[in-house]
């Protein structure tokens, strides 16, 4: 098998020194591979967050070793991390986190124009992206004139604007509706249909369940990993994958 | 990413917030525009000075007595004046005009008077020593003056007051219970301040120290020097003759006499403007100085306020240095807008007269208000900016 897309190992994080001392993650180690949908579930303050920080290379861990498709993500240097990050990962955050007064279509060329590709080339691309979201139609729409939903489906084509090895999603459906997690996660079903790899964080069994491989952490530790579905089929929610799509393309006239 | 989408950026952050950025820009405005004013009203009336003073003739000396009263001793005398006309040892004096004058002079024409602010009494060299040509009619003569005639040629300011309308010349007026025949009105001479250099009335020596002034001390000598570069000779030659006269020891530090050179004058008034220009300047800058915290400020609001935004960036792998080219970009763009926007008031400003003084701007100051402004933005923009470009992403996308 090709080298993994992720791959972590003994991964711990302390927070707080003394008695006010936090075992976030206490030994983590994990190997995730290519087009795989690993969701990680786990109730609050089990250390789901602080292990999505650490995979988006937002945070570093206190010990233990990161791989990021086969990059030492502590060895690198405050420009290459930016550099990881825009090129390697695909993030995805609860609050959807879109730039204010910033169209669509401005916030998905974002990563582009970091990554300095070309004003027209950026624009073909980003717009690609807001399709495979079913957006294309809002593209000059700022955020606070988009729902919740909508919102979350243009941070995930910011997210994949850039082909990242990786999609990383921190509780996407937590702020959203079920009708709207519902287009989300047809989203995450096509893009794993697709060949992407995403690993999602989320506490909703609902989301749990259709993901290939479900990964329970307690207490900063893993405790279940378990395989749902085999890794190189469409994972089980896009089976109706005829159906959403005309749902999520119907529904964005909305 | 290149520059120009960085600037994108920049602008983008700036029109979010338009009114806030425009009163920042004003802020810089007014401080650069005042600077620039300022400098240049200070220049002006420097400029003013130096013009009357040049006016006056740069090649002229005057002498005045310092000795108070009528002491015969002190006083300067007409034949004090008579003997610095020597060709042996004064050869760089042109002319020597010996001067009596009487500030309470009263001028009658049929019914209607005029209070003559300086009523001079001299001979006619006078009128080239002094650069104060007669407009209309003629000068009295040296003839004149030795039989001493009552003649008067009159300023402007005493013409229009007493001859609306009517021409002056050959019109007789009566002046401390005498007759004068007016045979001649000053050109026009600029003049500021407080002194109306208009409202003047001269005559032969003679006739007004019979009518006027009597036969005691002159007011003053103005020795006028066959060059200006001359000037500094003359003076000396001068003052070796009045010593003799008024037998001053040449080692005395004392003299009862006082010379007056119009460079010196010039000298001291440059110095007085220079120091008036600074202050203003220095008043001004503080003001440039105000405007630049409040840039500091807003910057520090827009990085605090835009924290997340910060965090998003970083999160999607905006390198250090492209938030900090932004941040920077909008602090210098405040600056530099301000700043442009600063000139081009000052040099509208500056187009009109401002207290009585027409602005000459300083080309330097210009270069040095934008100077300082952009300093000020890359600066106090910098702080902020740099604190943004610092936030780990975590931190950042954690702030409320």
């Amino acid at each position: 098998m090709s080298k993994p897309v992720l791959q972590v190992t003994d991964l711990t994080k302390i927070y707080g020194q003394g008695e006010a001392t936090v075992h976030a993650l206490r030994g983590v180690s994990a190997t995730v591979h290519r087009g795989d949908y690993v969701a990680i579930m786990g109730s609050s303050g089990s250390g789901k967050s602080t292990l999505m920080n650490i995979l988006g290379a937002l945070d570093i861990p206190t010990s233990g070793r990161y791989l990021l498709d086969g990059v030492d993500v502590s060895k690198l240097s405050d420009g290459q991390l930016a550099l990881a990050r825009n090129r390697l990962i695909g993030f995805i955050f609860q609050s959807f986190n879109l730039i204010p007064r910033t169209t669509a279509l401005a916030n998905v060329e974002l990563p582009l124009a970091y990554a300095g590709v070309k004003p027209k080339e950026r624009r073909r691309r980003a717009m690609e992206a807001l399709d495979v979201v079913g957006l294309a139609g809002r593209a000059d729409h700022e955020p606070n004139q988009l729902s919740g939903g909508q919102q979350q489906r243009v941070a995930v084509a910011r997210a994949l604007v850039t082909e990242p090895a990786l999609l990383l999603a921190d509780e996407p459906t937590g702020n959203l509706d079920s009708k709207s997690t519902d287009d989300v996660l047809q989203v995450f079903d096509d893009l794993s249909t697709a060949g992407r790899t995403i690993v999602i964080i989320t506490h909703e069994d609902e989301v749990g369940a259709r993901a290939k491989r479900l990964i329970r952490l307690v207490d900063g530790s893993i405790v279940t990993d378990v395989r749902q579905s085999p890794i190189h089929l469409p994972p089980v929610g896009a089976q109706h994958k005829a159906q959403g799509r005309a749902t999520v393309g119907g529904r964005h006239t909305l | 990413m290149n520059f120009f989408e960085v600037v994108r950026f920049s602008l983008r952050g700036l029109s979010a917030n338009k009114l806030r950025s425009a009163l920042t820009m004003l802020g810089i405005l007014i401080g650069v525009a005042a600077v620039i004013l300022l400098v240049a009203v200070g220049n002006g009336s420097a400029k003013a000075i130096s013009d009357r003073i040049e006016a006056l003739g740069t090649n002229t000396i005057t002498v005045m007595s310092t000795g108070r009263g009528g002491s015969s001793s002190t006083a300067l005398t007409k034949e004090m004046a008579d003997a610095l006309v020597d060709a042996e040892l004064a050869p760089d004096v042109k002319s020597v005009s010996p001067v009596v004058s009487s500030s309470s002079a009263t001028m009658t024409y049929e019914g209607s008077d005029h209070s003559v602010a300086t009523f001079v009494g001299t001979t006619p060299s006078w009128f080239a020593a002094s650069t104060t040509p007669v407009g209309k009619g003629t000068a009295f003569s040296a003839d004149d003056v030795d039989q001493g005639r009552r003649v008067v040629v009159i300023g402007q300011t005493v013409a229009e007051e007493l001859f609306p309308g009517v021409d002056p010349i050959d019109k007789q007026v009566t002046v401390g219970g005498a007759l004068f025949t007016i045979v001649g009105v000053l050109q026009e001479k600029s003049s500021t301040g407080f002194n109306d250099a208009n409202d003047t009335a001269v005559a032969p020596l003679t006739a007004v120290q019979q009518v006027l002034t009597g036969y005691g001390a002159l007011t003053s000598i103005i020795v006028e020097a066959a060059d200006p570069d001359k000037v500094d000779a003359a003076q000396s030659e001068v003052s070796t003759i009045l010593n003799q006269k008024l037998d001053v020891a040449a080692s005395s530090a004392s003299t009862p006499y006082r010379i007056q050179n119009a460079s010196s004058l010039l000298e001291t008034q440059t110095e007085t403007a220079d120091t008036f220009t600074t202050l203003l300047g220095a008043v001004a800058a503080i003001s440039l100085l105000v405007g630049g915290i409040g840039i500091t400020n807003i910057m520090l609001v827009t990085v605090t306020e835009r924290t997340r935004e910060i965090g998003i960036r970083k999160a999607l792998g905006a390198p250090r240095r492209v938030i900090l080219t932004q941040f920077l970009i909008e602090a210098s763009l405040l600056s530099v807008l301000g700043g442009a926007l600063g000139v081009a008031a000052a040099l509208i400003g500056s187009q009109f007269e401002i207290v009585g003084v027409k602005p000459v701007i300083v080309p330097s100051s210009i270069g040095y208000a934008v100077g300082v402004s952009i300093a000020i933005g890359l600066f106090f923009g910098g702080l902020p900016a740099a604190r943004a470009a610092r936030l780990r992403p975590i931190d950042a996308l954690r702030y409320e």
